[in-house]
């Protein structure tokens, strides 16, 4: 895949002389370390290739992107960096992530690191507890929010929009208000250190709820008149009629409920007190703060914990990044 | 990430949402039929869970910052004393400084983000997705997870950061545990982390900008900087205006990076905590649920008075 990306790129200064003045940016570029993680490139070179063929601005096109280049590649470097760093150093000794030079490649590669994290730390128990946490959410999320939204896109009942107002409204409310009653409903139902406790609240989203409101109501109605027509019950309409629609907005919905969930700290570290009962994002939190740091297992621990979340988000960028840009949820 | 406490406003930028109030009023009245009992099985479930776990908190909470409680439990009706507490605590102010301070920093991101979101969106630039991914990676990335690859590199004794300084004659501090300095240091991180959004949104207005805009300012001799402050930055105010709003609420409620890279036990935290950081120290550490309930209700309005103030200033200089 490296050599096509190099071919386009001689092709490109051949056939357009203007393109001559890319070559510094090329260089540039081949001196940063973005060169090493080139693997990345070419799958997103295309996209961005079709678009220069079908933005019709020829007269822009052959403009020199050297600013460009190096302005994303040293920005694009110092976000990658701390990732990269963490790798590294979680295949260093304690010694080499304590040298005060500090050491670009450890001198044997420590892949016990890893094996310590299963065996010192709860990883798994922490592991199993984000993967549950996080899956019953965002089933019952997809589940009532949609129900939900659906009934007040398109149905008329008495009461609805003052409902509907009232759940609204919840957003517009930061966290930490409902957070102490929270815990007391969960205190009173004995669900404290539970996996229950930790997924009660997030059950229910008034967020969900005004996305998929929002996405039914853009759907056209004649569908589900036809639906009506032959006979079919609402809950038949919206199943096999509607739902299928709305499958976009369904996996906006999960892909902002997965992140939140996985990331989560404030919440889950509250209802938990021992740390085995604890999700990943809690569970990391409160390691710190113990002189003995092992800090190359941390490391691990922590690359280990961010992976399922950021392999899902490489394998499925554009439909997350689209997904949350259209959530506006932070 | 920490909660999913949205702003009303939806990105102006993005086409896809259509206003619902434009759409709405024709379909939904041709469906108007007896639905009879449907809609209460579709909406109960969530009206129910929505009622408990959140309607009814904010309602307790409202009442509970009106009492005190005692150290074994039970709680009495002690009118506006919490709020009178509260209004003279010093650390309430050093906490809502520390809060600006960090909102301040995180801030700067937003013009950064429309010079490299413009830049992204030059047309015809190769690898445009690949940044794009870089850039988007720490926005994703979980906050307690990489926060502790940052405590590393803030390491006062063997952090690269001080090392890299060090080699330009400066002498670092020791960022995790100098007061300024370690809220400095959670500040950086949260504008590394929140950068990307602020591209992706800023992106998505630059797509709605004319390309033919850019032509005739070509054309009339402009150079790209002119272009970029007389076509591009009016013609995105509405994003702007819509990160702005997103950012200053989210850094508002700064809990899970600054408790992840300073940790519970720092001895800077009485002068470097956030806000929510001090809600959580009064409500589940002291244990004080009352006094807690009060920093809770001084949070919502706070932030309920800056959003006013955001929309009241949006219709001066957002040019639509």
């Amino acid at each position: 895949m490296t050599d096509r990306a190099a071919q386009v790129r001689s092709a490109a200064v051949l056939s357009d002389p203007q393109t001559l003045s890319t070559t510094p940016a090329a260089l540039v570029e081949a001196a940063t370390p973005q060169e090493a993680r080139r693997e990345g490139a070419p799958r997103s070179g295309g996209p961005a290739r079709a678009r220069r063929a079908s933005s019709g601005r020829p007269g822009r096109r052959g403009r020199s992107h050297v600013v460009p280049h190096l302005v994303l590649g040293v920005g694009g470097f110092l976000m990658a960096f701390p990732f990269l760093w963490q790798i590294i150093m979680s295949l260093s000794t304690n010694a080499e992530v304590q040298s005060v030079t500090p050491n670009l490649w450890p001198a044997e590669l420590q892949w016990q690191n890893y094996v310590a994290v299963f065996e010192r730390l709860p990883f798994l128990d922490q592991l199993r507890t984000s993967v549950v946490v996080t899956l019953v959410r965002t089933v019952a999320q997809i589940v009532l929010c949609t129900l939900a939204g659906y009934a007040f896109a398109r149905m008329r009942f008495r009461g609805s929009g003052v409902l509907l107002a009232v759940i609204l409204s919840i957003l517009m409310v930061p966290s930490q208000v409902y957070l102490i009653s929270q815990y007391q409903i969960v205190q009173n139902l004995g669900w404290l250190d539970t996996i229950a406790g930790i997924v009660a609240p997030g059950l229910f989203s008034a967020f969900g709820t005004f996305l998929m409101r929002t996405a039914f109501l853009a759907l056209p109605a004649e569908l589900e008149e036809a639906a009506r027509l032959d006979g079919a019950n609402p809950f038949q309409v919206f199943s096999r009629v509607m739902l299928p629609l709305a499958v976009p907005s369904i996996s906006v919905l999960a892909i902002t409920t997965v992140l939140w969930s996985w990331n989560e700290l404030l919440w889950p570290l509250v209802v938990s007190t021992y740390s085995d009962r604890m999700p990943l994002s809690a569970g990391l939190a409160t390691l710190i703060g113990d002189k003995t740091t092992d800090y190359p297992v941390v490391m691990a621990a922590s690359l280990l914990a961010m992976a399922p979340v950021l392999i899902a988000f490489i394998v499925l960028q554009r439909r997350v990044i689209d997904g949350l840009a259209h959530s506006g949820l932070k | 990430m920490s909660d999913d406490t949205i702003t009303p406003t939806r990105p102006p930028a993005v086409p896809a949402t259509t206003p619902p109030a434009a759409q709405s009023p024709a379909p939904r009245r041709r469906v108007l039929q007896r639905d009879g009992a449907w809609p209460w099985l579709f909406v109960s479930p969530l009206a129910a869970g929505i009622a408990v776990f959140f309607v009814w908190p904010v309602l307790q909470t409202a009442y509970y910052s009106f009492t005190t409680w005692g150290v074994f439990g039970g709680s009495t009706f002690t009118g506006l004393a919490n709020y009178a507490r509260l209004v003279v605590d010093p650390q309430l102010w050093t906490a809502l400084g520390n809060t600006l301070v960090y909102t301040g920093i995180v801030l700067l991101g937003v013009p950064l983000a429309v010079w490299l979101a413009s830049l992204l969106n030059t047309p015809g630039l190769r690898f445009a997705s690949f940044y794009r991914v870089l850039f988007f990676l720490p926005y994703v990335a979980m906050p307690t997870a990489i926060a502790m690859v940052w405590r590393i590199i803030f390491n006062g004794d063997f952090g690269v950061l001080n090392y890299l300084l060090g080699r330009v004659g400066i002498e670092g501090p020791y960022w995790i545990s100098t007061p300024g300095a370690a809220n400095v240091a959670v500040a950086l991180v949260g504008l590394w982390s929140s950068l990307g959004f602020a591209m992706i949104i800023l992106g998505a207005g630059l797509k709605s900008v004319p390309p033919e805009l850019y032509e005739a300012a070509e054309l009339d001799g402009a150079t790209p900087w002119r272009q970029f402050r007389s076509v591009t930055v009016p013609l995105l105010t509405p994003s702007i205006f819509f990160v702005l709003i997103i950012t200053i609420i989210s850094s508002f409620q700064l809990f899970d990076l600054q408790f992840a890279i300073l940790g519970s036990q720092n001895p800077v935290l009485p002068k470097s905590l956030s806000l929510v950081y001090f809600f959580y120290q009064q409500g589940f550490i002291a244990n004080d649920k009352g006094y807690a309930a009060a920093i809770a209700m001084f949070i919502f309005v706070l932030i309920g008075l800056v959003t006013l103030l955001q929309f009241r200033l949006q219709k001066k200089w957002v040019q639509s």
